[in-house]
């Protein structure tokens, strides 16, 4: 179905509620005095949201707009994903005491367009539509990167990504122009046409255009080698920023990222395997990519002294081992991934969420905070964040590790062992970091200048729903992996 | 009872939720609760002990439950006899290391509920039947464990806790993709280690060769074989006593345990191939060395982690034989290191909880002040020479026997280390408890009644098992001999699928 703009919005409601958020906090934050409540509307806005995107019939899938979106299921997994990931951002942010000394109606409306601007990357069926929907969330991210005005940290932090982001939309913009040039269109689904039609196709042309594509949407997803801004920005942002660029920019990163390489410019042999098309060789270059993502990260991490730089860097080595679901170019490998986002959500904002109870009672996010927070009343967040790590390394009993089976059984499957064996040693190593926080709250005993940790219901919350989401999940998959198995169609016009 | 198995696994996480829910004001209780967690586990092992049949090799007391259908992952546990004889070990230590816990006085609620998830791993690993439940309960044990020695542990706690965790998770990964592999490229996609076992032949001679490594380093560190050893000696240090008898007793039972298991009975003609060098010469590398490394300690306790590391080789040996004597004596071997190495160690924890170091030269004539101690320990240090009339006796004559066929040169080395093994246990026996008394420890009591009960029980077990080792081996023979039929009948299969 190629849907016109009015019969579009039918397929559009979850967009239109944020949207409707925004303008709300807007308006209100102009007429009332106390500003308070602005948290729960945007929180409000975020859930309902979510709530439309599960309520959204289930069909085959339609382009909306003329073309310029696309509706079908893989774009509902991203939505949903990215509205979970608007929903904690939102959460922390009511607790969080960075926050609360920013403009509130502001920060609340950027951070709804920004989650409306991830949901238009998730669903871009155009280049120039996925152009403008990357450089949207790009520029409220800066935004909300930089919202600590008075810290310098923090305004480093923004202007560090504003540059780093700049040169790489100017770049994929770039390649993005060959494309047009080679193949005539923008659109997904035409250009996959035009690079399958047998002739003579420019094929160093087609590489370099995707390599340049590749620096824009590898800059999202924070891979090597355009991963320099994250640390940066992950140590200087306010922590929910953080956590929100951390877990849904990554995930509407992933989102473009997958449709644009896989539905448009590559072919789906049956037996769910996959192949590029015209003979273009990127699949060796993301392998490429994605063994010194992980790699780079990992090692990166072991020197870390300040919790949100080290979760940064294992954020980054996070994205290599989803990127391994990426590079064996099958439907296996896609579900895996499509599993381990969710997985990286859940365990990752679990751990930003403790580092913040953390720095809300101390004011320190360094990891000598954390020195002995089981035995200064700190047992609770002490446990959780130990589960999160544990998640993040890949043991059992919890999301992470069903992830990483599901990702190592997919690179298995189609014989790609050095890169299992990468993977396995990347795991290794990680431990030794995600270690490190673990033998600092259990086995040192405090030395009085910690402080304590205080008990706040709101934030023990969510904190525990993440956690208790860790461990279930570890044992009871099969919903997850079914909705992932579900989102693997992509739409690609009428049959 | 129809759900023996499934019991015997999560009795120890019930005992541990109800620990964890005690309020602070009780904590006391937490160590009760344990006894009484690992109790109804005794009880369990000793009713799946007496109503076993010794007359098969086929699993009993089977129970089976899909998990994951799309990716053939089920909830299987059963019992062969080389399991049986693990979770009757697994059984006891736990028990005994709750009474030997009794010394620990911070924070025990959180001490006593990883005591019982380690339990359960350790029990979920025997039990298992499903690699992927196998896996599972394999890494589980791997957390309680860290805990224990990192928060309870020695001075080198951090250092001894993050070395075995780092060590242990190289091993498991690689377990992991070994697993993937046989996964993939089996006949019918299955999980299900007796249906891997049946299909083997299906796997070709090269593929097996590469999952046998893979999967036997992963195997190797937990036993530990040389050269993945040097976490143990720091572990065994730096962790309490109790955690010393379990890591000693039960969890380097797991390495040769996971061998039999899977490399044995999943790739059968690669084991054919490959045990003599993997097995054999590491196996023996492992006697000699341990005993070398051992006599030149002067730590008390990592005198008694090399001499364990020793003993593990005899295991090793006697699997490399494939003969029944060598499999039978090497499994009856594992059960007899349990019992044997768990009293060294819980003696060495009684002169630690006095004198607090366990510098062998610092002691001296201890015989005088605590004769009833001396005496045990001598009974111990003898059964771990291997006197004749005690348990150890048997198995090792059983693993040289076997192996003499097989591997004689290896069979000398391994012999002639018995006199190294009696060497430096008698060198420190001499010179903690022998000669004039140290003044510094006049005033040291003698064995109280809960370190005398916790030793009596294993003393017992060993004097049984030296006049009547038929009360184990029972057990393992119909299982072992199959499993030994099954290698070698590969060994002209093998052959022709090189060609």
């Amino acid at each position: 179905m190629d849907l016109g703009n009015l019969a579009s919005l039918k397929h559009f409601i979850p967009e239109m509620i944020l949207v409707a958020g925004v303008l709300a906090i807007v308006i209100i934050d102009l007429a009332v005095r106390d500003k308070s409540r602005l948290g729960a509307l945007a929180l409000i806005a975020a859930a309902t949201s979510l709530l439309a995107i599960g309520l959204e019939p289930v069909l085959s899938g339609a382009w909306l707009f003329h073309r310029m979106l696309v509706f079908d299921s893989f774009a509902i997994y991203f939505r949903t994903l990215i509205a979970l990931a608007a929903v904690v951002a939102i959460w922390m942010s009511i607790g969080s005491q960075e926050v609360k000394s920013c403009d509130q109606g502001e920060y609340y409306a950027i951070l709804l367009a920004s989650t409306f601007a991830m949901f238009l990357m998730a669903e871009s069926a155009n280049l120039l539509m996925a152009y403008l929907a990357l450089e949207f969330v790009s520029l409220t991210s800066y935004i909300l990167t930089g919202f600590l005005r008075h810290n310098r940290r923090s305004l480093e932090a923004a202007l560090k990504y504003l540059i780093y982001g700049g040169v790489a939309s100017g770049t994929m913009i770039y390649g993005m122009s060959w494309i047009f040039g080679i193949t005539g269109s923008l659109d997904f689904n035409v250009i996959n046409k035009a690079l399958s039609t047998p002739g003579h196709l420019p094929v160093l042309a087609v590489f370099i255009a995707l390599v340049l594509i590749l620096t824009g949407m590898g800059y999202k997803v924070a891979s090597v080698p355009f991963h320099m801004w994250a640390p940066d920005v992950y140590t200087g942002a306010p922590i929910p920023i953080t956590t929100f660029l951390a877990v849904g920019s990554k995930a509407a990163g992933f989102a473009l990222l997958t449709r644009f390489f896989f539905p448009a410019i590559s072919h789906l042999a049956a037996g769910g395997s996959w192949t590029a098309l015209a003979g273009v060789d990127w699949p060796q270059l993301l392998l490429f990519v994605c063994i010194i993502t992980m790699t780079l990260g990992n090692l990166a991490a072991l020197q870390q002294t300040n919790m949100k730089r080290l979760l940064a860097y294992s954020s980054i080595a996070q994205a290599g081992y989803a990127l391994m679901g990426f590079v064996v170019l099958s439907n296996d490998g896609i579900r895996a991934m499509l599993f381990y986002l969710f997985a990286y959500y859940v365990m990752d904002a679990g751990a930003f969420v403790v580092v913040m109870i953390v720095a809300n009672s101390t004011g320190r996010e360094d990891v000598d905070a954390y020195r002995g927070l089981a035995w200064r009343g700190g047992i609770v967040p002490a446990l959780a964040l130990t589960i999160f790590l544990f998640s993040l390394t890949g043991i059992p009993l919890t999301v992470g590790f069903i992830g990483k089976f599901y990702l190592f059984a997919a690179v298995i499957r189609g014989q790609f062992y050095i890169l299992a064996i990468v993977g396995i040693l990347n795991s290794v190593v990680s431990l030794y970091y995600y270690l490190k926080p673990i033998q600092k709250m259990f086995f040192e005993q405090p030395r009085g200048d910690e402080g304590t940790v205080r008990f706040q219901p709101w934030d023990y919350g969510l904190m525990g729903v993440l956690a208790c989401a860790t461990i279930v999940f570890g044992l009871y998959w099969s919903p997850i992996i079914s909705f992932a198995n579900r989102s693997l169609s992509f739409f690609t016009g009428p049959t | 009872m129809s759900h023996a198995l499934t019991l015997i696994t999560f009795v120890p996480i019930a005992g541990m939720v109800l620990i964890l829910a005690l309020p602070d004001s009780m904590k006391n209780a937490s160590k009760w609760i344990a006894v009484a967690a690992t109790i109804p586990q005794l009880l369990i092992a000793i009713h799946l002990y007496e109503h076993f049949d010794t007359t098969t090799s086929a699993v009993q007391f089977a129970e089976k439950a899909s998990w994951m259908p799309s990716y053939h992952i089920s909830y299987f546990v059963g019992v062969d006899g080389i399991s049986i004889s693990m979770v009757l070990l697994t059984a006891l230590i736990m028990f005994i290391s709750t009474f030997a816990s009794f010394g620990i006085n911070r924070a025990e609620k959180g001490y006593y509920a990883m005591l019982l998830m380690l339990d359960t791993g350790m029990m979920g690993v025997f039990v298992s039947l499903d690699f992927f439940l196998f896996y599972i309960f394999w890494e589980v044990m791997l957390l309680p464990m860290y805990f224990l020695i990192g928060i309870w542990g020695g001075p080198r706690r951090e250092y001894a806790a993050i070395k075995f965790f780092l060590y242990t998770l190289l091993g498991s990964v690689l377990i992991l993709l070994a697993m993937l592999g046989l996964y993939y490229y089996s006949a019918t996609p299955t999980f299900d280690l007796t249906e891997l076992a049946a299909n083997s032949s299906h796997y070709s001679i090269g593929f097996q060769r590469i999952v046998w490594i893979a999967l036997f380093v992963g195997f190797a560190i937990k036993i530990p074989a040389f050269p993945f050893h040097t976490w143990l000696p720091d572990a065994h240090v730096e962790a309490p006593t109790a955690i010393s008898v379990i890591l000693a007793g039960v969890l380097l039972k797991m390495g040769t345990y996971g061998i039999l298991r899977v490399n044995f009975a999943v790739l059968p003609a690669a084991t054919y191939q490959l045990a003599w060098l993997f097995l054999g010469v590491i196996g023996t590398i492992n006697i000699v060395y341990g005993a070398m490394c051992a006599m030149a300690q002067t730590d008390y306790k990592k005198l008694i982690a090399y001499s364990s590391i020793s003993h593990m080789g005899y295991v090793m040996l006697g699997m490399a034989a494939f003969t029944t004597a060598g499999i039978n004596g090497a499994v009856l071997q594992m059960f007899n290191h349990g019992t044997i190495t768990a009293m060294l160690f819980i003696l060495v924890g009684v002169i630690y909880d006095r004198a607090h170091h366990r510098e062998i030269n610092g002691f001296g004539g201890l015989a005088q002040q605590m004769p009833i101690y001396t005496a045990f320990t001598g009974f111990a240090f003898f059964a771990g020479m291997g006197l004749p009339g005690m348990s150890a006796f048997i198995s090792e004559v059983l693993v040289l026997l076997g192996a003499w066929q097989t591997h004689p040169i290896m069979v000398v080395f391994g012999s002639a280390t018995a006199v190294l093994t009696a060497g430096y246990l008698l060198w420190t026996f001499q010179r903690i408890y022998l000669g004039p008394l140290n003044e510094k420890y006049k005033g040291f009591s003698d064995l109280s009644f809960r370190e005398a009960f916790t030793l009596v029980p294993l003393g017992v077990i060993v004097l049984i098992l030296g006049v009547y080792p038929h009360a184990i081996l029972g057990l393992l023979n119909t299982s072992l001999v199959h499993l030994n039929q099954v290698v070698l009948s590969t060994s002209g299969a093998a052959v022709a699928m090189v060609h």
